[in-house]
This record gives C-alpha cells, sequence and structure tokens, in this order.
C-alpha cells in the first residue's frame, strides 16, 4: 500500500484503510488517545468529548453488519458529530449506479468522514484515492474491505492487549481459524508486528490459512495445542458457515473438535493468556462457551475499547487541515 | 485471399513508393543495416542500398525515413476489438487505428465476442469490416465449441473457409474432458491449429490475483500456477493422443513454461506466447489495488516473469503479442476483484518490447523477431518480412522517441493501462499496408492520401 494513500505528506493519518505500513509512533499516537476517551475512574466507561461538533459522518456499509455500523455510531455520536447511515446495498448500487457515482453524490451532500465497508478487498482504497483527487478534505475509514483489511478492529485488539498485557515487546500471540477470509487476522498482523509483537503464530486447517503467511513473519501451525502452547494471547476468528460450502471443511463438530477454542486446550497457553474474538461469536463452533465467558476472555472489553479507538482515529483524522 | 482481393480493388490507386534513408531490420532475412525500399503495386520490388537509384522507377511518394528503423508490419497474435456485441467498449474502427499507431498490421482476434465467433457469417461479416478499413489484416479465431459453452464442437471447416486461422474457446475452459477430446480430434483431421488458454476450469476459478504473498496480504482471492500447469497437463497428454496442433496463449508461469519447453523437446507439435506486459509487470505491482493490473492470466511473482523471459529468449515461447483488451472505465473504476481484467495494449507493444530488449541487451533484430517472423509463422502466414516481391507491410519507428502515455495520446478506446501517464521509449511514425500509406504521425495520422 503506497503510503501516500492514507499518510499525508507532514505524515498525518489523513485515511484510515490498512495498518499495513502505519509507522509505529502513529499506531501508538491512536492507542494513548483512545486512552483518553476512557474514564479514568472505570475503565469500562467511555466519555464524550465533543471533538467533533458539527461534522457529519457517513456510514456507507455496502455490507451488511449492524453490529459494526453501530458501534462507528456511537463513536461518532460521543463525538458529538451527525450521523448518516446509508445502507448503500439496498439504495443507489441496486439501481446501477456506480460505486464512484455514489460517492460523488455523497461528498456533495457535505459530508465530513466516509466510515466505509464493502465485500470487495481494496474498495475503500478505490474510494480514498477517488477522494484524494476530488474532495481531499473527507476522511475514509475503513470498517472492513472484503478480506483485505479492518483497520479499527486490530488498532482495538491492540488497545486490548496493551491494556490487559502492558507492552508488545515479549509476547506471543496466537491467531486461530479461518485466517484465508479474515481482514480481521490480516490487520491484525500488521498492526502486532509494527507494535513489535516478537512472534505471531497462525493456526488452523491448511484449507484456511492463506499463501503467504511466512512472509509476513507468521509461524504457521495446523495442530492447535501445538499452537497454543505458551501463548499471550489467544485471537479466536469467526468461522462463517458459507466455509461448510465449497469444500472448506466437512463439518462445523468436526472444526470444533479440532480448531475450538475450550478449556483444556487453552490450558497448554499460559496461565494468564487472555481471549479475544472480534465477535459476533459461534458458540460451540470456533470458541466453547467455557472460554468466552471464562476468566481468561476479554470480550466484552474489547467492545468498549472499540467505541474508544475508534473515537480516537475519527478525532485525529478530523484534526488534520487539508 | 482476403488481402489478394484487397489488392485488385485498390490496385488502380496504388502509389509507387521509395522509402528512403532508413534502418532496415528484417530478422527473417537478417538484414539490420541502411537499406531503401522500392514498392510498387502493393509489392516490395527492391531493396537497395541506402542512396542508390533504381532505373526507370519514378516514385509517387518519398518517404523520408532519416533516423527510423525500418521493419515488417507488426504481427499481434491477440487483439479484442470488441466487435461483434461490445461497441460500448471499444469499436473496430478505434481499435484498429489503435492497431496501425502501434505498428500492427497483422493482428488475430479471439472468438470471445458476443455473440461468440461460431458461425461463418460473423466472421465473414467481421473480415468485411476490417478489410473496407483499409487497415491491418484482421485473422479471427473461430469458437471451438457453440457459444464457447464447451458443449457442442463448431462447423471448423464452414468457419475456416470464412477466414479463422485457428479454433480457441478463448478464456472460457472447457469443462468436459470428453469435449475437449473431440473438438482436438475433429481440428486435428483438418489439420486446423487449436489456440488454448492453459487453464483449469475449477482451480482459481473465483480467483483474481496470483496465488502468492500478494494476494495472500491483500485478501485477494488467488489464482494459483497449477491452475496453468494442470491445464497444460492434459493438453499435451491429449496432443499425444490426437496428433493435435496447438498454440499455448499468454503463459504466466516459470512452471508452465517449463513444461511448454519439456514438450516442444519431446516433439510436440506446439507454439506459444506471453503477453507484453507479463514481461514487465508482477503481482507485487498491484499494491494499491490498481485495477489496470487486473490481468488474465494474473501478473505472478518475480520468478515468474524471469521465467517468461528466459522463455523467450531460448525460443521455448514464440512470440510477444499485446493481448490488446479496451475495457471502459466503468468496467474498470471498480475495486480490483470486479474491475473486468485486460489492459489496452496494441500501442504499446513495441515499446514494451523494445524496454525489454534494452533491459536485457538483447540485439533489436532478435526482439523484432518476436513480433514479426515468429508470429507469422504461429498464424501460417507468409508474411512478417520483406522480401522481393513479397508483401509491402512496413512498419516505421524512432527507436528514441520518448513518449507519455496518456488517454489523449492513444488511438484505442480503452485507457487500461499501468503504464498511464508513464515515459516509454520508441514510437511508430509510419506504417503502410500492402504498399499504401496508412498512417502518417507527423501528418496528421491517418489521413493515407497525405503521406
Amino acid at each position: 500500500m503506497p503510503r501516500s494513500i492514507q499518510i499525508n505528506d507532514k505524515g498525518e493519518l489523513v485515511h484510515l484503510l490498512t495498518t499495513e505500513g502505519i509507522p509505529k509512533a502513529l499506531m501508538l499516537r491512536i492507542l494513548d488517545r483512545a486512552k483518553t476517551f476512557l474514564d479514568p475512574a472505570n475503565p469500562k466507561e467511555v466519555v464524550n468529548a465533543p471533538l467533533l461538533d458539527g461534522r457529519s459522518v457517513f456510514n456507507l456499509f455496502f455490507e451488511n453488519s449492524t453490529r459494526t455500523r453501530t458501534t462507528f455510531e456511537i463513536a461518532a455520536k460521543r463525538l458529538s458529530a451527525d450521523v448518516v447511515n446509508l445502507n448503500v446495498q439496498a439504495s443507489s448500487t441496486a439501481k446501477g449506479e456506480s460505486l464512484l457515482d455514489t460517492i460523488d453524490n455523497l461528498a456533495a451532500m457535505k459530508a465530513d468522514m466516509f466510515v466505509v465497508r464493502h465485500g470487495q478487498s481494496g474498495a475503500p482504497t478505490l474510494i480514498a484515492k477517488h477522494i484524494n483527487k476530488v474532495a481531499p478534505h473527507i476522511r475514509v475509514m475503513n470498517a472492513g474491505d472484503g478480506r483485505h483489511a479492518h483497520p479499527t478492529q486490530a488498532l482495538l485488539d491492540a488497545f486490548t492487549i496493551r491494556h490487559f498485557k502492558g507492552e508488545f515487546q515479549h509476547l506471543r500471540v496466537a491467531i486461530v481459524g479461518d485466517i484465508l477470509h479474515s481482514r480481521v487476522a490480516r490487520s491484525n498482523i500488521h498492526a502486532l508486528t509494527t507494535l513489535g509483537v516478537p512472534e505471531i503464530r497462525a493456526i488452523g486447517p491448511r484449507t484456511l490459512l492463506p499463501p503467504g503467511l511466512k512472509e509476513m513473519g507468521l509461524q504457521v501451525h495446523t495442530d492447535l495445542i501445538e499452537g497454543l502452547r505458551d501463548v499471550d494471547v489467544v485471537l479466536t476468528l469467526r468461522l462463517q458457515n458459507e466455509r461448510m460450502r465449497g469444500a472448506m471443511l466437512p463439518s462445523t463438530e468436526e472444526y470444533f473438535k479440532h480448531y475450538g477454542l475450550t478449556r483444556e486446550k487453552l490450558a497448554v497457553a499460559k496461565s494468564d493468556a487472555i481471549v479475544m474474538h472480534p465477535g459476533p461469536m459461534n458458540r460451540g463452533v470456533e470458541i466453547d462457551s467455557a472460554v468466552a465467558d471464562g476468566s481468561q476472555s476479554v470480550i466484552l472489553s474489547q467492545v468498549t475499547f472499540g467505541i474508544a479507538v475508534r473515537m480516537a482515529v475519527m478525532s485525529m483524522l478530523a484534526e488534520v487541515k487539508h | 485471399m482476403a488481402s489478394s482481393q484487397r489488392l485488385l480493388s485498390m490496385s488502380a490507386s496504388l502509389p509507387r513508393v521509395r522509402v528512403a534513408g532508413g534502418h532496415l531490420v528484417d530478422p527473417a532475412n537478417g538484414i539490420d543495416r541502411p537499406m531503401d525500399l522500392w514498392i510498387d503495386d502493393g509489392s516490395l520490388v527492391a531493396i537497395t542500398a541506402s542512396g542508390e537509384r533504381l532505373d526507370g522507377f519514378t516514385p509517387d511518394l518519398e518517404i523520408n525515413a532519416t533516423g527510423r528503423v525500418i521493419c515488417p508490419g507488426l504481427i499481434d497474435l491477440s487483439a479484442r476489438l470488441r466487435e461483434p456485441g461490445f461497441e460500448y467498449k471499444a469499436t473496430l474502427e478505434s481499435e484498429m487505428r489503435a492497431a496501425i499507431a502501434g505498428g500492427v498490421t497483422r493482428l488475430a482476434c479471439p472468438p470471445d465476442t458476443d455473440p461468440p465467433l461460431d458461425e461463418p457469417g460473423l466472421v465473414e461479416m467481421l473480415k468485411h469490416r476490417a478489410r473496407n478499413l483499409i487497415q491491418a489484416h484482421v485473422h479471427p479465431l473461430g469458437a471451438l465449441t457453440v457459444g464457447l459453452k464447451g458443449e457442442q464442437i463448431t462447423e471448423m471447416a464452414e468457419l475456416s473457409e470464412a477466414g479463422c486461422v485457428g479454433f480457441s474457446q478463448g478464456p472460457i475452459p472447457i469443462v468436459n474432458t470428453q469435449v475437449l477430446v473431440r473438438a482436438l480430434q475433429y481440428a486435428s483431421t483438418f489439420g486446423y491449429p487449436v489456440w488454448f488458454y492453459p487453464m483449469d476450469p475449477w482451480l482459481g476459478r473465483s480467483g483474481v490475483a496470483h496465488s502468492g504473498a500478494v494476494s495472500g496480504r491483500l485478501g485477494l482471492p488467488g489464482v494459483p500456477v497449477a491452475h496453468e500447469t494442470i491445464a497444460l497437463h492434459t493438453i499435451f497428454e491429449l496432443m499425444r493422443t490426437t496428433g493435435a496442433q496447438v498454440h499455448i496463449c499468454r503463459l504466466s508461469s516459470a512452471a508452465g513454461v517449463e513444461l511448454v519447453r519439456q514438450a516442444k523437446r519431446e516433439g510436440l507439435s506446439i507454439t506459444a506466447d506471453v503477453a507484453v506486459h507479463h514481461l514487465h509487470l508482477i503481482d507485487v505491482d498491484i499494491a494499491d489495488f490498481n485495477s489496470n493490473y487486473r490481468v488474465q492470466p494474473p501478473f505472478r511473482g518475480q520468478r515468474d516473469r524471469d521465467a517468461l523471459r528466459a522463455g523467450v529468449m531460448d525460443g521455448t515461447i514464440d512470440a510477444i503479442c499485446s493481448d490488446h483488451a479496451p475495457v471502459d472505465d466503468d468496467a474498470k473504476q471498480l475495486p480490483f476483484g470486479e474491475a473486468e481484467p485486460g489492459v489496452t495494449a496494441l500501442e504499446l507493444l513495441l515499446p514494451l518490447t523494445l524496454k525489454w530488449a534494452t533491459e536485457i541487451k538483447l540485439p533489436l533484430l532478435e526482439a523484432l523477431r518476436r513480433l514479426t517472423i515468429n508470429p507469422a509463422r504461429v498464424l501460417r502466414r507468409d508474411a512478417g518480412q520483406l522480401s522481393v516481391g513479397g508483401q509491402a507491410d512496413i512498419c516505421m519507428f524512432d527507436p528514441q522517441d520518448h513518449w507519455t502515455v496518456s488517454s489523449q495520446q492513444l488511438f484505442s478506446q480503452g485507457a487500461n493501462t499501468p503504464y498511464l501517464g508513464l515515459e516509454l521509449q520508441g514510437r511508430v511514425h509510419a506504417v503502410l499496408v500492402d504498399g499504401r500509406c496508412v498512417f502518417d504521425r507527423a501528418r496528421g495520422g491517418f489521413n493515407a492520401e497525405s503521406c
């Protein structure tokens, strides 16, 4: 990803498209900023800050996701922004309007920021490149594109890890499950590598492991027990039901037996290992309820921190002068 | 033959031409020195040392080729002219101009039009329309199966009479191997060559980029190398039993090149080509999802590109083609995976071939061999050379001329090229087809009378 699309000449973030290529210092600044949006007395509470007063944030969801859209909406509202939700899938593009036509039209409606989710890898990049030409004051935030990237999720995961583990420099992190189709996994790999995590492991059956993991610096494991041994962080990925079609996997039962995270398997990790999941969870498929609801699970903290991290990115993007 | 009909109808107005002062490079005849060409009635009547007189020859037209390379008109084994059916992407007129402006005087076009070229009437119409433009010679490839559906073989003999030089599925592989066998058996009955894109019908079917570190990182569905190699194994095995003659279109991988090399060594009757862009670009180049890098087959790794270059050098790959495919903005300005594959390339074929030759220090004569006599042999046409008594299809270019690729500079209706905004070296200045000057860049381009 050419740096110039999301980072300007002064090194400021003008869009957030991917965690790949964001310098460590900038990434840490986002995490630091996010911390300021948590109540110091009670870090489970997000505070309000009117930093986006008078600004309009457009949620453009070309792919449906009520949950993710809501987290961006809450983050924007806590910053006092006006939020416009567009289910683009159902409106203009269905009538034959092209993606960039839609963007041009919305840009003309005094938008300050687009939060984009799209089923195709690279769609927000295409939009940002176009925006840089036609309306450079507008900021683009990627809320998930195809299999490519989900940068705010990775940043909130990094925030969560930092919150519970302190530093990144001595950690072993395991990413378990459908890495092939996972934008969350890719964004986490880039973010955690940048932040200095020395050992990241990818664990899954070969049908769900993409090529190029070793080139990204990962250790690849097909055996869950072996992969989980002595790790500090377990990042479980959601298994989409459609993976049962197309000969990716034989059944959810067999998947759970070999790759589902249970207490017994988690026992080989460090005793203080934390368990994360980007949600929504499939209990009994990639994670057992006893683990999801257990003492090592930090899944609900991730949700809270997600609001703060999205507020941090939005406010930083909004500050940049064009 | 089409060209002779054309000659007859034009002969009254064909001028006597002298092309003087240029440097002739004709790979077929091993010529690489300053020579003048003398043309009468559409044919070359003499090739003389530079500055010599030819008794009794008074040219109607003198073309000053000082500083220019003169070579046989280029022959392109794959250019999509988008007719019939895709006129919104480009028209026959625009793409035939692009061909000539790129120095291409003869081209083959794949059958994946709409409707596909599976009936003689469609082929005759295309040839007729192309002939009326008085530009490049057009050789359609007929559909191997009706509607390219891979079910029923076409009337190959009829299509051949209508002007098809071979039969192809385009980039739509036959799923049913039994149909594939029958198609090869039937084509070989009449000695028709079959042109295959080596593509497994299943592997990588939803892929949009080379399966490797880049597609893995960007989250783009991959096309594995096995997509190509499995198809090659199948084709070669069936060639052994059917005796079919096959041309392999658009090799993309190191493993594919090696399989073709072995098959040639074994003595199978095959030829192969590569798209010129694949000699330069690799998967890493798509890094910001620029859909102008979306091509079929996909750009692969650096080792694959190096192997393709080596394959062209050692003759495993016979010809370099443009694989020209103009795509309109609406189909290209989309997320990478949704964008239509293809690059506009007719006007880049020569400069990109020259760029490759310069990079590996290959003499011009050897580079041009892959654009002239070699593809002529694949087409089985007596063309691609400048011999006395032969056809006067001539390309004149300035190998030093630097130009910047832009939609304004291109005659093609498609501006879909990764080279947009970049500078290339080598530019066609004048083109003769059948002894007629059909293009002169300095004198307003296509106004033939002013040449």
